[in-house]
């Protein structure tokens, strides 16, 4: 039994400690927002806040973020930098197939609550999720749009 | 043969159900042959575009079925929220189709595209608009369905207006409609569609409702917002891999290492039995599944066990010994004439009056879909007889026909659901051993309760439907003025039409589409089609033959201009002078980048060049141009410049947004990409091998779109094949250095 906090509210899940934190999420919680690509930590699509940065959560036991706050894109409007990263979003028509939007959502808002001005440099740093649509351009200015 | 040219796997698309239909002695022989197999999971790709349409659900069905798309309560539901709800005969998957559906009915219907929910409808004949038939695929949606679903929504909004006539007791000519209300103007009455809708509904259709004045679209051929981001922006949007049903379990699956072993025997059946969560373990058509309560668990335990693999009977089996260097080998081989998929001119005189002669082989990997959400299917046996399937698939009436069958169900027994794609590509058709709804089936009726199986990367990637390996061979020939002459390309290997379309025929013409039918004037060519089978189970690949032909061919074209000391551009422009269409876009995408310039040419201190391509793919016609530079022994590509004339725009901003996606997948097969075999097997099993397009390595992408007003063009694929040989043409151009087979990454540049 591990107790953990996600999206502000606490939660109790039956799962071996080291269950990835995407599988309680999808499938314990019903959290499915958050997607599952390639469980290895290589596309991103999994990313969720971990006390404010993003982690990809496919790779993360779940008893690791015991006591942290975790915040998934079901929350993200609830943030106000989250809330703007969507908008953004929206206003530059991102999304294609959309399924790794998520984790891009959740990568930029992570990246605006730690660098609110970031420069090309760190959005390239940040932003490393991939995205088989090739939405790689609309995500850049959607991201410059939040931060202006 | 003079002037003869095959048409291209789109023309197969367009092709009606009667040029389709495989008959049923082809049928049967394919089976014997082995392409149905026996496995559950064996499948057949053209078994089910006959056309026959099935039977509607729900709505009784009249002696003579209504032709599709023209029953109007099929498609709309009008809510009392103001909202409408279409089902749409196609399935989106990323490229927009939703919001154009919502374009071209709300037009018609006048209701605004912004206040309409699309879902992709379930099998039924009312959807058969495809001419008789329904895929989501070829880059054709928009274009076969365009007059029927304007028809569809110019008639929804007739019987508004007729209800509204009678309720109200006016002519039916006094009457206009703005935004989902009918409008009396001289009484200032009005009734929304949600009002009148039940008595509509009850009319009879008019057959010729009048269609809306081109001059006066609000919405198509509009910049249209699309429907769909916010739930994509806010994790709202569900794809197959996010639902569930009631009681249902878990699966995790571990297939053979190589198809058509099965398994043999397990070594810790105890252990994984008495893991947690664990329900059960089950053997499936070379593969074993774990249930559980869970799918961590499930996977974990399915991992965990020990399975000990056999050689099977699977009709697709992979020798033991099968590589791709050996297949390549293989057909680099075949010396063999094939068939001519098109001829023209004397390429004997032609070759022998030449004043210089070159030869070159190119090829291009087995690639696999990567699209990022890895395929799921729900199976539930319901109380009532019926099957009910959750699962992305592009071809709902396929899918279901197929399900039937392995069920041993009638296919009205079989219910599908067709949740939005998380990408696709050529991924959901149906394919030999490569999709997940048979096991989920199997499992669900050996247990009893509804199954969902969930494939992990690991083993999407190992039974995904590859493209196909290609292979071209190119022999040409410039005259004294350095002009193209002759030139005799043969095109080797299996494509997917061949197999799953026209195995008989002679032509396979997703193997020459790209190589054949391009338009440049040359007096004497001729494209030959050498057909040599492929063991793995191959499959369509965003923009199918074209996604590696016309890198062959573009490629050859430069270096026939570089034999005859020719600039690669005015070359082109020339060999079109006789072709309007395709001059206006080259000289477009030149303007586009600011005047065509080939360099090298030094820019930011750094050494560049450009490379230029044009492509013809799925009615459309693209002209490519891109900028590289080396670093660091890679390839860096700056910018690329792409001019896409579709014919007509139905959504400006979809179109590019499709370019830019489609380039980015072109760019991607151009520098990464690749599948290999060794020892039966694919060895890249995750994106740490198979390596996708990185944000970093993003190019700019500057499109324009081109009306010339010919037929409408496909918009999802055609921005892929420009891209491979605009960039190697790019990278020749600045280091000299020819490249002839892909991914570019196994090149080490200098420069
Ligand atoms: S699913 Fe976690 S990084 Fe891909
Ligand atoms: S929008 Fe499809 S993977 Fe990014």
């Amino acid at each position: 039994m591990l107790e953990l906090t996600i999206n502000g509210e606490t939660r109790r899940v039956e799962v071996e400690g080291d269950t990835p934190l995407l599988w309680v999420l999808r499938d314990t919680l019903g959290l499915t927002g958050t997607k599952y690509g390639c469980g290895i930590a290589q596309c991103g699509a999994c990313t969720v806040l971990v006390d404010g940065t993003a982690m990809r959560s496919c790779v993360t036991p779940a008893d690791s973020v015991v006591g942290t706050q975790v915040m998934t894109i079901e929350a993200v409007e609830r943030d106000p930098v989250g809330a703007k990263v969507v908008e953004a979003w929206v206003e530059k028509q991102v999304a294609q197939c959309g399924y790794c939007q998520s984790g891009q959502v959740m990568a930029a808002t992570a990246l605006l609550k730690q660098t609110p001005k970031p420069t090309e440099d760190d959005i390239a740093a940040g932003m490393t999720n991939l995205c088989r649509c090739g939405t790689y351009n609309a995500i850049a200015a959607a991201l410059r749009q939040a931060s202006a | 043969m003079d002037g003869m040219i095959h048409p291209g796997s789109d023309a197969i698309l367009q092709a009606g159900p009667v040029e389709l239909a495989i008959p049923e002695t082809g049928i049967a022989n394919l089976s014997r042959r082995g392409l149905l197999g026996s496995a559950a999971g064996a499948l057949l790709l053209g078994v089910m575009l006959k056309g026959r349409p099935a039977r509607a659900q729900g709505e009784g069905l009249a002696a003579a079925a209504p032709r599709p798309g023209t029953q109007v309560p099929a498609f709309l539901e009008i809510r009392q929220d103001g909202t409408v709800r279409l089902l749409s005969p196609f399935v989106e998957g990323g490229q927009g189709i939703a919001t154009a559906m919502a374009q071209i009915v709300g037009e018609e219907l006048d209701v605004d595209p912004a206040r309409f929910v699309v879902d992709c409808a379930p099998p039924g004949a009312d959807y058969l608009v495809v001419n008789g038939r329904r895929l989501t695929g070829g880059s054709y949606s928009v274009r076969s369905s365009y007059g029927t679903m304007r028809q569809l929504g110019a008639t929804a909004r007739n019987l508004m207006i007729r209800a509204a006539a009678a309720r109200l007791n006016l002519p039916e000519a006094e009457l206009e409609t703005e935004n989902g209300t009918v409008i009396h103007r001289r009484s200032n009455r009005s009734l929304t569609y949600a009002e009148l809708v039940e008595a509509a509904w009850r009319l009879p259709p008019s057959e010729v409702a009048a269609l809306r004045d081109p001059a006066t679209f609000r919405w198509i051929g509009k910049p249209v917002p699309r429907i769909d981001v916010r739930d994509k922006s806010t994790g709202r949007a569900q794809y197959a891999i996010d639902l569930t049903v009631e009681n249902m379990l878990h699966a995790a699956v571990q297939h053979a290492p190589r198809l058509g072993q099965e398994p043999a025997s397990f070594g810790n059946e105890a252990a994984v039995r008495a893991m947690p969560g664990v329900h059960s373990i089950q053997r499936l058509p070379g593969a074993v599944a774990v249930l559980a309560d869970s799918w961590w668990r499930a996977r974990r335990a399915v991992e965990t066990l020990e399975v000990t693999w056999n050689d099977g009977q699977h009709a697709r089996a992979l020798p033991a010994d099968f590589s791709s260097a050996g297949m390549l080998a293989a057909l680099r081989g075949e010396r063999g004439a094939g068939s001519p998929a098109e001829e023209n001119g004397d390429l004997r005189a032609a070759f022998a009056g030449a004043a210089k002669v070159i030869e070159a082989e190119y090829d291009a990997p087995y690639l696999a879909h990567a699209q990022l959400e890895p395929p799921s299917a729900i199976a539930r046996f319901n109380e009532d007889g019926t099957l009910e399937l959750w699962l992305p698939n592009q071809a709902p009436e396929m899918f279901q026909a197929s399900a039937a069958r392995m069920a041993g169900l009638e296919p009205g027994k079989v219910k599908i659901h067709s949740p939005m794609l998380g990408g696709f590509f050529g991924r959901h058709f149906l394919y030999d051993a490569a999709m997940p709804y048979p096991q989920a089936i199997a499992l669900a009726r050996a247990v009893g309760r509804p199954v969902k199986v969930l494939w992990t990367r690991e083993e999407e990637f190992l039974r995904d439907a590859y493209r196909p390996i290609g292979f071209a061979r190119f022999r040409g020939a410039v005259g004294a003025d350095g002009m193209p002459v002759a030139l005799h390309a043969s095109a080797v290997g299996e494509g997917p039409i061949g197999r799953y379309f026209t195995p008989d025929r002679p032509v396979d013409s997703s193997m020459v589409e790209g190589i054949a039918g391009k338009p440049y004037s040359i007096a004497a060519k001729r494209v030959d089609c050498v057909k040599v089978k492929q063991p793995p189970v191959i499959s369509f690949w965003r923009s199918v033959g074209h996604s590696m032909n016309d890198f062959f061919y573009e490629s050859f074209l430069d270096e026939l201009a570089d034999a005859g000391g020719r600039d690669p551009f005015e070359m082109r422009l020339a060999m079109l002078s006789d072709k309007p269409r395709q001059a206006t876009l080259l000289r477009a995408v030149a303007e586009l980048s600011g005047g065509w310039k080939r360099g090298p040419f030094e820019l930011d201190g750094v050494r560049r060049a450009r490379g230029v391509a044009m492509a013809s793919p799925f009615g459309s016609e693209v002209a490519t141009i891109a900028e590289v530079s080396i670093g660091e022994g890679e390839i860096r590509v700056h910018d690329l410049w792409i001019a896409i004339d579709p014919g007509r725009a139905v959504n400006p901003a979809i179109i590019e947004a499709q370019v830019q996606s489609a380039a980015a997948i072109g760019l991607s097969s151009s520098l990464l990409e690749e599948v290999t075999y060794e020892g039966g097997a694919p060895q890249q099993r995750n994106f740490d091998t198979y390596s996708i397009l990185p944000p970093a390595r993003m190019p700019r992408i500057h499109v324009r779109i081109v009306e010339s007003g010919a037929a409408l063009g496909g918009v999802g694929e055609p921005g892929v094949p420009g891209v491979p040989p605009a960039v190697a043409n790019a990278v020749a151009a600045l280091t000299g250095q020819r490249i002839r087979s892909l991914p570019m990454s196994k090149v080490r540049l200098g420069a």
